[in-house]
């Protein structure tokens, strides 16, 4: 077991190996995305029913919760990756932490932003300061210092362990955001899914929540996968692989 | 694992448990400006500051709105269920203002232990239901007070 994990790991930690790989699973992990997002947005956004206080502006629900769940994982993605640079310098990892940061930061303000549109009708204000909105607006700005230390560093070994160690100097950042609204007063409303507990919401709501969810979590695999190849690609060019991969596909006309 | 990558492992855990808790100490003892606003129990037990700007949250209580015909002028009272405070604002409320919905105010206390607010912001709780469930509770549950209330 632990062997064969082994060998697929440094099967998919060499930019080689993980390009060849990676083709197959970013197209089913898109399919997923095209098929789930739809399906859970025209279930959660037209069937299922309207809340008893909110009435239809809850529906915000249904892209604001997966769009905030996904920001946290994917720093938290970045934060393993970014272990992974300082401590084993693999370069494919390194390589995925640069292609996630956009991702996670495009996610991370779209959860703010819808957060805003929904708090104008319900509480009455677009933002205000209370934990949880604050923590959250930091993780943006975490994001937006991982973006930047890498268009501010030319060398792009020195610019990978920078990042990592902000990536990693902010993961003390996302417990903060998770019980933000248990450890203080706020505004905003406690977790309405806990591991321990049943959800506060019938299934008839939840279930296109959790549609949306896995859609948006394959939607960032596949654009995961996509920048990577990408960066695999920039970075590789002086390769024989590389050159050679590139020739064929001029030859045959792609 | 090799030593070089076991010693790196081992900065990192240091450093960022040293972070982990630096961050913990200066939450903690920032906690009070950190939480949004204070409670109506706070209020009572003199815990908040009088005749400055502060938040107060707490839950309607029923029955206790006033509203004036002539003007917006509305008063209510908030209450944790340890304590209750009298808060007075003129304004348009949220829509998600009623009796028995958490609200945060902002405004000030004044001598008399009255909070004049100039901001009411409605809080709404974790849970969702549709109407119709939210409905059929309320007859149950009013059906079963109906029958304690009853007299033999």
């Amino acid at each position: 077991m632990w062997t064969r994990f082994k060998r697929w790991f440094h099967q998919w930690g060499s930019p080689k190996g993980f390009y060849e790989r990676s083709q197959r699973w970013g197209f089913w992990l898109g399919l997923a995305a095209l098929i789930l997002i739809p399906a859970g947005l025209v279930w959660g956004l037209l069937f299922a029913p309207q809340d008893y206080q909110q009435g239809h502006s809850f529906r915000i629900i249904y892209f604001h919760v997966p769009a905030a769940m996904l920001a946290q994982s994917a720093y938290v993605f970045m934060a393993v990756a970014g272990l992974v640079v300082l401590v084993w310098r693999m370069k494919v990892a390194e390589m995925m932490l640069k292609s996630a940061a956009p991702i996670g930061a495009t996610f991370c303000f779209l959860a703010l932003f819808t957060g805003a549109v929904w708090g104008k009708p319900t509480w009455g204000t677009w933002w205000v300061w209370d934990a949880r909105l604050t923590s959250m607006l930091i993780l943006l700005f975490l994001y937006m210092g991982v973006i930047a230390l890498y268009g501010a560093i030319r060398d792009r070994q020195i610019a990978g362990r920078a990042a990592s160690v902000l990536v990693l100097v902010g993961v003390i950042n996302i417990p903060i955001i998770k019980y933000s609204v248990e450890w203080w007063n706020t505004l905003h409303q406690p977790a309405t899914f806990k591991l321990t507990e049943k959800p506060a919401m019938p299934v008839e709501m939840w279930a296109p929540l959790a549609l949306c969810a896995l859609g948006i979590y394959a939607c960032f695999a596949y654009c995961l996968l996509l920048r990577t190849r990408n960066e695999i690609l920039e970075r590789e060019k002086r390769t024989l692989w590389v050159r050679k991969l590139l020739t064929k596909e001029v030859e045959s006309g792609v | 694992m090799n030593p070089v990558r076991k010693q790196r492992l081992a900065i990192i855990a240091f450093v960022l448990l040293g972070l982990a808790g630096a961050v913990a100490l200066a939450l903690y003892a920032l906690s009070q400006n950190i939480n949004l606003f204070f409670s109506p129990d706070q209020v009572v037990a003199g815990e908040a500051p009088v005749e400055q700007r502060m938040r107060l949250g707490g839950m309607v209580v029923e029955g206790s709105v006033l509203r004036a015909s002539d003007s917006l002028k509305v008063q209510f009272d908030l209450t944790d269920y340890r304590g209750t405070v009298t808060v007075q604002y003129e304004g348009i409320l949220p829509d998600l203002f009623r009796e028995g919905q958490g609200i945060v105010a902002m405004g000030e206390l004044n001598s008399d232990r009255v909070f004049q607010a100039d901001e009411v912001l409605a809080k709404h709780d974790e849970k969702y239901m549709p109407p119709e469930i939210s409905r059929a509770l309320e007859r149950t549950s009013q059906a079963a007070a109906g029958e304690e209330a009853r007299p033999l």
